[in-house]
């Protein structure tokens, strides 16, 4: 493959990979490679970055679709084939210790070099496996982990930091960083070995994960989970600033005469520029009410933080969360609240919420129709949260329907696709027809749909 | 061309270091392509990390004058590119109470005397070397942007009344945002991207000591120490640079040689700027409150 190839089919896996590149930036990818010397991969890397990459969220995605395109080494290397011989098992007893003796010692130096060889070869010595086809192979990061555990060695990696004086958590914090910088390392030389043998794209296509504002809610790993709420306040910060923006432009009023005639004194007596009052914004009371049964619990937990970092747009925000009974939990949002306490306190009104543990909206909405009839009034607006998967009870329509009547308006969120809306026990269809149900699952419809409320 | 601004990363590196400002290789790397490739550079980061100092430490590297351009919301032509002296040209037309016919005075009055030229126009027509900051192009209308793009792509400005004004040699731009809104992807693509990130501990070490000379080396390590450890907690504003290099110059006030547990919750103030970040951070670091 010629070296123009590659660069076309980088582009190619960059914009399948969800990343707007422009040919005008291609080419000026290109004239930026033109400067700089190619011994460095960094450097190439960095030469690129600098010109695709617009967006920092879209660096991770950027990083992985060109290892896959610009792998580090080819095979095993030089290094790796002194250290797999072509005689002999690869996998051995006495192999393995060998190979975890390293390994405890790179990973208690923390040298970097060290263990990008030693992921290398836990792939080449652990982690072949037969391929689909006779003369092929395949290689797995899952079995080369499993084979080497780099997690049974935190214990000795944590004691020799203490030794090396270090607190205990301080200790902890570094092991657990470097044992999982190894797995990833093992990872990405996966990934490259596969790209090797069965051609980029197709790894490409396979393996790189959406970026984080494009993730859907359901599919989040737990690290993903905490990299999201890290994202909710710059996401309310972004949507408050654009607000502000909207809201200044829209807030030309009637022509505030005396301020004109004033400033008009400066250029004799002639109006060159005009002042107006400012229009009052309106807004609204908000009320959420949410599902915060397991399915769909980090959901609702997202929606009504954002809500409530951007309580300045709202008159008044009030939120009930809801398994098969209704809680209030408004005043677990205080201004300047600690957001991990916060959500501490959410999860424990969670127990609250559920009598039997089993989702129930007719029950639900039934329930705080009786206990909080104050809540919605003409002024107010109704914001349902959650995947409408009622276990096949009682719906009570007729009680949404009331509440969507005496509300200002009435939306339903929805964190699954719309081809799973209707299936099963979701009554998504049936409750869409009372109140309009949106489909929000991830954050970036999140914000969008929170912004088009306000 | 290129000797302009940077002969290559490595330069930029070394010329950058020499006027006290510390970058990491991919910084050094855009910074040259963006002098290389005549290509405004857009930064984008935290705030505090030093997006608007990369843009002085070019200008000082290289010798070339800094023409800042503050944007704000509500900037416009008239105070980003140019603008007409009204006044004085009313002041004109009086003073010569009609003696002059009508396209004299139309000829007097748009002439450069009463042209006065903003941060975009000036930086366009120096015909010395010029770096051009645009900051905190975010807080800026879409407006504007527009004009930005037209400036930016061909680094020439028509003036109706004077003609088309082109630079004669091209400033060396450099747009910083905190991202609080997005740019318009025509702008983004014009531009090389550069996000400037928290450094490592070594890095900003070296930044803390070299900003403020007399602190203790042993100080300066706890002081990173416990800055990476608090950027690692779940905060609404995590410490960036300027805030360690506050802290570095507190600590030098209070002639505090040994940063201890007490000492760290009783300055905290100094670097966490929310009340509730405050009190994370003593729980979490399991400060004593002395």
């Amino acid at each position: 493959m010629s070296l123009l190839d590659t660069h076309i089919g980088f582009m190619e896996a960059l914009r399948s990979a969800g990343l707007s590149v422009s040919l005008a930036e291609g080419l000026d990818a290109i004239s930026a490679l033109e400067k700089v010397h190619w011994h460095d991969r960094e450097t190439v890397r960095a030469a690129y970055a600098a010109t695709l990459v617009k967006r920092q969220p879209q660096r991770v995605t950027f990083d992985a679709v060109f290892d896959i395109y610009y792998p580090r080494l080819i095979g095993s290397g030089v290094a790796g084939e002194d250290a797999v011989p072509g005689e002999g098992v690869r996998d051995s007893g006495p192999e393995l210790d060998r190979f975890r003796e390293a390994l405890a010692e790179a990973l208690a130096a923390g040298d970097r070099q060290a263990l990008q060889d030693l992921a290398v070869e836990a792939v080449a010595r652990f982690g072949a496996m037969p391929g689909r086809g006779p003369g092929l192979s395949s290689w797995s990061a899952y079995t080369s982990l499993q084979r080497v555990s780099p997690s049974e060695l935190m214990d000795r990696l944590v004691q020799g930091l203490l030794a090396g004086g270090l607190d205990e958590a301080q200790a902890q914090r570094a092991a657990g960083r470097r044992v999982g910088d190894f797995t990833r390392m093992v990872e990405g030389d996966a990934r490259r070995r596969i790209a090797e043998e069965k051609g980029p794209e197709h790894v490409a296509d396979v393996t790189v994960r959406p970026t984080i504002d494009r993730l859907d809610f359901t599919a989040a790993r737990r690290s993903d989970l905490d990299e999201m709420r890290r994202e909710i306040y710059p996401l309310a910060r972004r949507l408050a600033a654009r607000l502000t923006k909207e809201q200044h432009a829209q807030r030309r009023g009637p022509l505030d005469v005396r301020r004109t005639v004033r400033a008009s004194i400066a250029t004799g007596g002639v109006p060159l520029t005009t002042h107006h009052k400012p229009k009052r914004p309106h807004r609204t009371d908000l009320v959420v009410l949410c599902d915060v049964s397991g399915s769909v619990a980090s959901f609702a937990q997202f929606t009504l933080l954002l809500v409530y970092a951007l309580r300045e747009a709202f008159g008044g925000v009030r939120a009930f969360t809801f398994v098969d009974d209704v809680v209030e939990v408004s005043d677990r949002f205080r201004p300047g609240a600690d957001v991990v306490e916060v959500m501490e306190g959410l999860a424990a009104s969670i127990s609250h919420a559920a009598l039997w543990g089993r989702t129930n909206y007719g029950r639900a909405l039934t329930r705080f129709a009786e206990d909080h009839p104050d809540a919605i009034g003409p002024r107010s607006s109704l914001l349902v949260l959650g995947d409408a998967r009622s276990n096949y009870s009682d719906l009570a329509l007729p009680v949404l329907a009331d509440l969507a009547g005496r509300a200002r308006h009435a939306w339903w969120l929805n964190p699954e696709h719309p081809r799973h809306w209707g299936t099963g026990d979701s009554a998504a269809d049936r409750y869409g027809e009372v109140v309009p149900m949106t489909e929000c699952r991830n954050l970036a419809q999140l914000g969008e749909f929170v912004h088009k409320i306000v | 061309m290129t000797s302009t601004w940077f002969e290559s990363a490595a330069d930029a590196t070394a010329r950058l270091r020499g006027v006290g400002y510390l970058t990491d290789e991919a910084t050094a790397l855009t910074a040259f392509l963006a002098g290389a490739l005549e290509k405004p550079l857009l930064v984008e980061g935290p705030a505090g990390v030093g997006k608007t100092e990369l843009a002085k430490a070019v200008a000082r590297a290289t010798g070339a004058e800094l023409v800042r351009l503050q944007c704000y919301e509500g900037l416009d032509e008239a105070r980003a590119l140019y603008e007409w002296n009204y006044k004085k040209q009313l002041l004109r037309i009086q003073a010569s109470r009609g003696d002059d016919s009508w396209s004299e005075t139309h000829d007097d009055i748009f002439t450069e005397e009463f042209l006065l030229t903003r941060p975009l126009l000036s930086a366009i027509r120096r015909d010395t070397p010029t770096v051009l900051l645009v900051d905190e192009v975010d807080k800026t209308d879409v407006e504007v942007e527009g004009l930005l793009l037209e400036v930016l792509s061909d680094f020439q400005v028509t003036i109706p009344e004077l003609g088309t004004v082109t630079a004669t040699r091209r400033p060396f731009v450099v747009l910083t945002s905190n991202a609080s809104r997005e740019l318009s992807e025509a702008v983004k693509r014009r531009c090389l991207f550069l996000h400037l990130d928290y450094p490592d501990a070594e890095r900003e070490r070296a930044i803390v000591t070299s900003q403020v000379p007399g602190l203790d080396d042993k100080v300066a390590a706890q002081l990173v120490d416990v800055v990476v450890r608090l950027r690692e907690l779940e905060l609404k504003k995590a410490p960036s640079i300027a805030e360690s290099v506050d802290w570095a110059r507190t600590l030098i006030a209070l002639e505090i040689g040994d940063l201890d547990e007490a000492t760290v919750a009783r300055t905290l103030g100094v670097v966490l700027k929310h009340a509730s970040d405050q009190q994370r951070a003593i729980k979490e670091l399991k400060l004593a409150v002395g």
